[in-house]
């Protein structure tokens, strides 16, 4: 009998202390499925975020590397340079890469360093009880947001890959999410051509994954994933914003 | 062999690049610029690479991707800008990395000046960041000394798997002076003594995949790499501090004192001995592990000690651990870029060694 479906090799068979119905699972996954396809994972370092994904190193079974919070494209660019032949990419949350990271991913981008970043926006930040995130949408309750998040107070959900498509160094930004599976589908092949462009040395890709936080959103994972393609993604429209 | 003039913050440069550094970020700030611009075309010209980032957190953590991925390199920064790097060496420290921080003081607090001081140094040798940790601090005094304690630097570094800061001033950096090590290598290719690195980050081909991580939240964990790190801070106390005596074996005052001010105290000991005035000086090189032991020793043999510094008192403090009350320790301290003059020394000699009347004796 032919197999038709398995583990990736580059997926550890750990269980993961991600909560029920959380994106990061998918993209994991999707992530390594890629790898492997492409037959790089003994080439991979990787650079793990603070935040939800911060132990991914447990589940991925490539190199790793620790980061200080919103540093991570500086430590993958570090690596990078070091070692222009390996496949670096950093994976980063909306608190990592759009709060206390913004100055490292806009000159990384800059710079148009030859590296991928994973963007993975849930809008709030997860792995400390669900606070007000960058990319928080205008009137969702979190635990510093009790009311709503009020745009006078608090300013607005802050696109960033919008941002970074303005500068000559970003290449390739595509927004993706993994809501249902036409769009994990998508997200899939968002996240090959990113890792690919890197092989050929196009420089620096990033795809941005609208994923669901059933905890913090305060719903059922069936309704966290509905509230994407609802809500989020009229603020954060899907598809390509760059690729030159 | 003929010489050259170069200033401190380029040997400093030249000898990493002839330690076998392969990379190097660093961010503008006075006064170690001469630094950043000699690494910006000599990395270049040797083969490694140069990034002009975007904040001094960027630099440390640029260097720490490189430095997770086995190759040696160096960021360099000034007081502000070291506050900022804290970050990465902690988490560096932690990590087991290796890299060379060099900090060039400059008057403090707050942006304060641009003229030489000495008042990181409660913040160099006590870790600097958050966590219990330390890091190897080297004070060159010379242009030339620095050339040798850069390639210590990198040595240290690898060998104990730990960020190590090479501690100087404005006048260091800035100063030029004849040098005759550096000649032979300059516009020549690193040597590349990269040791091998089993633990880096280079793919896992062959091999488990690497990790390189400080988050240890299993039950003890974390408190057994904080064993395994005070183990290896103390083999360091135990085999790396290095000093130099000046007369210590027929002095009655010994005047401790590192870097620049130690060669404003070598003025004023030469001076004095031309009065026969017995006074030497005792100089450590590594500021941490401070050579306490070996400081210890002179406390037997001579009557005083005092300690000059460009700070408001950080290092006397070091010195009191280790003379432990038994001989009176004085103090002349400038902070705010204020320098120690020759003669202001040499008057505290006199006064010290032969006072004229109390109120003048200093404490």
């Amino acid at each position: 009998m032919k197999k038709i479906f398995e583990r990736p090799a580059s997926l550890k068979n750990v269980p993961t202390h991600y909560c029920s119905g959380c994106g990061h699972s998918i993209v994991h996954r999707l992530l390594c499925e890629v790898i492997d396809e492409l037959g790089i994972r003994e080439d991979v370092i990787a650079v793990c975020p603070v935040g939800c994904a911060v132990i991914a190193y447990e589940y991925w079974d490539f190199d790793c590397s620790e980061a200080p919070h919103g540093r991570t494209p500086c430590v993958a660019t570090g690596i990078k340079r070091t070692h222009p032949d390996k496949i670096v990419f950093s994976y980063q949350g909306d608190g990592d890469l759009a709060a206390i990271g913004t100055s490292e991913i806009i000159h990384t981008a800059n710079r148009g360093e030859n590296i991928t970043v994973f963007f993975i926006n849930n809008g709030v930040y997860g792995m400390t009880n669900g606070q007000m995130a960058p990319t928080t949408l205008i009137g969702q309750k979190t635990s510093t947001s009790i009311k709503g998040r009020d745009p006078v107070r608090d300013g607005y959900p802050i696109k960033m890959s919008e941002l970074l498509a303005q500068l000559p160094g970003a290449k390739y930004i595509e927004r993706v999410t993994v809501s249902n599976p036409a769009n994990i589908l998508k997200a899939k092949a968002a996240i090959r051509k990113a890792l690919k462009n890197q092989m050929e040395g196009k420089g620096f890709s990033l795809v941005e994954v609208l994923s669901p936080c059933p905890t913090y959103w305060g719903l059922s994972p069936k309704d966290a994933y509905r509230r994407i393609d609802d809500e989020l993604t009229k603020h954060f429209p899907l598809g390509v914003i760059k690729d030159i | 062999m003929a010489k050259i003039m170069m200033c401190g913050n380029e040997v400093i440069g030249e000898a990493a690049v002839h330690a076998g550094c392969t990379f190097y970020a660093g961010y503008p700030i006075t006064p170690q610029n001469e630094l950043t611009h000699y690494m910006s075309f000599r990395m270049q010209e040797a083969g490694g690479t140069f990034i002009q980032a975007e904040s001094e957190l960027a630099a440390i953590n640029l260097v720490f991707g490189a430095a997770a991925a086995g190759a040696r390199a160096m960021t360099s920064s000034s007081s502000p800008g070291i506050s900022l790097k804290q970050e990465g060496i902690s988490y560096m420290a932690a990590c087991q990395l290796p890299a060379v921080i060099v900090n060039m003081m400059r008057g403090g607090p707050g942006l304060g000046n641009i003229a030489p001081s000495q008042a990181d140094y409660f913040q160099a040798t006590r870790g600097g960041g958050h966590g219990d940790y330390r890091t190897i601090v080297l004070a060159p005094s010379t242009v030339e000394e620095a050339w040798d304690l850069t390639h210590l630097a990198f040595d240290l570094a690898d060998e104990y798997r730990t960020p190590v800061m090479i501690l100087g001033d404005g006048i260091l950096g800035q100063m030029m002076e004849p040098v005759e090590a550096v000649r032979r290598h300059l516009h020549g290719k690193g040597t590349g003594l990269n040791p091998n690195k089993p633990w880096a980050l280079t793919g896992c081909k062959g091999r488990k995949p690497n990790v390189i991580k400080s988050l240890l939240l299993g039950e003890g964990e974390l408190e057994e790499l904080n064993r395994i790190l005070q183990m290896k801070y103390g083999k360091i106390e135990s085999k790396e501090p290095r000093f130099e005596s000046l007369y210590t074996e027929d002095s009655d005052l010994v005047i401790v004192a590192y870097g620049t001010t130690s060669r404003i105290v070598r003025s004023a000991i030469s001076k004095a001995r031309r009065e026969h005035l017995h006074v030497g000086m005792f100089r450590p090189v590594t500021l941490w592990p401070f050579p306490e032991t070996q400081l210890q020793k002179l406390a037997r043999k001579t009557k005083a000690f005092l300690v000059v510094e460009m700070s408001a008192g950080q290092m006397v403090e070091d010195v009191r651990l280790s003379i432990l009350g038994q001989r009176p320790i004085h103090f002349h301290g400038r902070a705010g870029g204020g320098v120690p003059t020759e003669e202001t020394i040499v008057e505290m000699i006199r006064d010290i060694l032969k006072p004229r009347s109390k109120k003048r004796v200093y404490a």
